[in-house]
């Protein structure tokens, strides 16, 4: 065992030189010290703003849309009318409209990403035409909403128009058709960039095994990439399920704004998040308000239940 | 014909190459539609007093943008102020420490937070700043687009900061240098190109951002340098003018959406030469 008087003693040199010396010296280590601590207590609270915001964001809308839980119960996610100014207020509408034209921009552009993640993926993963392509796709998603609604307005809308009158139904132009055509446009990026690392991943000795058995470039794809990948597709489709589900301002500016529940998909109608963004600023009554914030918590709810899926499936496609 | 008959299945492996290829290339149809449609509808409207004077009321011909190009780059200076630092700081944090608990729900928040549609961002916002404050103003819009900026500044931190070898830290904490130091002197500025194109990224995204602005910064058709007022900006512009029924109206949103246009395409594009030098993933 040790004892103190064991260790060897040093001798302390007085003088007060010295002494201020080593004064000066353990000051300036202590300092360092402490700026390490409150640098490290920094990095922690940075971390926790994140989940701090999110938590926020969360109890923010849960406490504004109480006054209307309260008031209008679960009845008001399937109640048809919305008529503010009698007090009735049903998100039907406006649910339907948003599923309505999500799922149908889901359904117009899956074979067009799809397309676009094998042909980057399986048949030309270099050179110079494949990298126009995916940087152009990539382009589309950074172009702002507002300027895809313009265009739709300006472009796309009359293009309907004539088109609607040539099958026969009321000639609006704008409404879901239009507002699921935008969508479609605006989320082939994200499906096609997650299929394409997906199709990257494929092991290359079991397409060369079904190449070795005589199999045809597209039964490979058929029978070995698409099977292989199919769960990291899913996944990549959900990710642009919820991009479609949150778009706000181009939707807002083609689909028609009505409350009414659309009769079919080329009718006017109203997404979840287009009401919001209309009616917000003129809610004066605090139950109108607060239904709408109500819409903006099922919006978050489902968004983030719908990323957190897609990306649990890309983890555990990722770490196999 | 014999469906397993070699001729039948080296036909439809062509047929199907055709049609993927096609459908392919048709992705870049609608880009290629709104980027020439845009400069042919807004290149005309573009001229120095386009970009210097304010909008006139219906009726009258001419008028500029200078409020929105004003307006803009104030919402988005004040927006990045907030957020590039704790953004690249939480980014530091996960890097650093990757098993801890709190960087487990760092990243969970950071995931979810990038998915919240635009529009709740700009409730909350709402709620928080303008509400409290009796009024909307540009700082709560640029709290909003911090907000939507956070995520992509956080995820890019640490994705660069991660690919950097283990040992250049190391090696300068050995030399005994402190931890704050290594981390801006030798860290930071060795991922200075990741960081900085997540950034560029962030900003470009939150550039075209008008469903948070909505009810923040709420526009403004007058020129405004106070961060407490009301203050247009260029996508809001866009909004309320295309949706209005003047043609004079028409005309400034073409201009400002082909500006606005051009903006958000070079900073993607700049970002992209950058993150290819720098072989980042974002």
């Amino acid at each position: 065992m040790i004892t103190r008087s064991d260790l060897p003693l040093r001798v302390i040199n007085s003088s007060p030189e010295a002494v201020a010396k080593a004064k000066k010296r353990a000051r300036l280590s202590f300092r360092q010290i402490r700026t390490e601590n409150i640098f490290n207590k920094t990095l922690i609270l940075m971390g926790l703003i994140m989940v701090v915001l999110v938590v926020g964001i969360f109890l923010t809308l849960v406490v504004q849309s109480l006054p209307s839980i309260k008031a209008l119960g679960p009845k008001y996610l399937w109640g048809k009318v919305w008529d503010p100014v009698q007090d009735i207020y049903g998100a039907w509408p406006f649910l339907l409209g948003t599923l309505l034209s999500s799922f149908l921009a889901l359904i117009i552009s899956i074979p067009f990403s799809i397309s676009v993640a094998i042909f980057l993926g399986e048949y030309h993963p270099a050179g110079w035409l494949p990298n126009l392509l995916k940087n152009a796709v990539e382009l589309i998603a950074a172009v702002p909403s507002v300027i895809f609604g313009f265009w739709g307005l300006a472009v796309l809308v009359p293009i309907v128009r004539t088109f609607e009158s040539h099958i026969g139904v009321a000639p609006v132009g704008v409404g879901i058709f239009s507002s699921s055509l935008i969508l479609a446009i605006m989320i082939i990026p994200y499906a096609a960039s997650l299929g394409r690392s997906m199709i990257n991943l494929v092991p290359s000795h079991l397409k060369e095994a079904a190449y070795g058995l005589g199999a045809t470039r597209w039964e490979v794809i058929r029978s070995v990439v698409l099977p292989y990948t199919k769960s990291g597709l899913f996944a990549g489709i959900l990710l642009s399920l919820g991009r479609a589900l949150g778009e706000t301002m181009a939707v807002t500016m083609v689909i028609g704004n009505t409350s009414l529940i659309p009769k079919n998909i080329f009718a006017p109608g109203n997404t979840m998040a287009s009401v919001i963004a209309n009616e917000f600023t003129e809610a004066d009554k605090p139950v109108y308000l607060s239904a709408l914030i109500e819409l903006g918590l099922v919006l978050f709810l489902v968004t983030v239940v719908i990323n957190m899926i897609g990306k649990k499936i890309i983890d555990r496609f990722t770490n196999d | 014909m014999n469906i397993d008959s070699v001729k039948f299945r080296l036909g439809k492996n062509r047929g199907f190459q055709i049609l993927i290829y096609v459908l392919a290339f048709a992705c870049v149809v609608p880009l290629l539609a709104i980027l020439l449609f845009i400069i042919k509808a807004g290149i005309t409207k573009i001229n120095w007093h386009f970009l210097v004077n304010i909008p006139k009321p219906v009726g009258e011909t001419g008028g500029g943008i200078a409020n929105a190009l004003v307006g803009s780059i104030i919402i988005i200076l004040v927006a990045s102020v907030i957020a590039i630092p704790i953004g690249i700081l939480a980014g530091v944090y996960l890097s650093e420490n990757r098993k801890s608990k709190l960087a487990y729900w760092t990243r969970l928040s950071t995931d979810i937070l990038q998915g919240v549609p635009s529009i709740v961002i700009g409730i909350v916002a709402y709620f928080w700043l303008v509400k409290p404050l009796r009024g909307f103003s540009a700082l709560s819009g640029s709290v909003a687009l911090a907000i939507m900026m956070l995520p992509i500044v956080v995820r890019s931190t640490e994705e660069t900061l991660k690919l950097l070898p283990p040992s250049l830290e190391e090696a300068a904490l050995a030399l005994g240098m402190p931890f704050h130091r290594v981390i801006f002197k030798v860290v930071i500025p060795v991922g200075i190109g990741g960081i900085l194109s997540g950034v560029m990224l962030s900003i470009a995204r939150i550039t075209g951002e008008t469903a948070p602005l909505l009810f923040t910064a709420f526009g403004n058709p007058y020129l405004s340098f106070k961060l407490t007022k009301p203050m247009q900006s260029l996508p809001l512009l866009i909004f309320n003018y295309a949706t209005s029924p003047y043609n004079d109206w028409h005309d400034l949103a073409w201009g400002a959406s082909l500006i606005l246009l051009v903006w958000v395409l070079f900073l993607n594009i700049f970002t992209k030469i950058i993150t290819r030098k720098w072989k980042v993933q974002l």
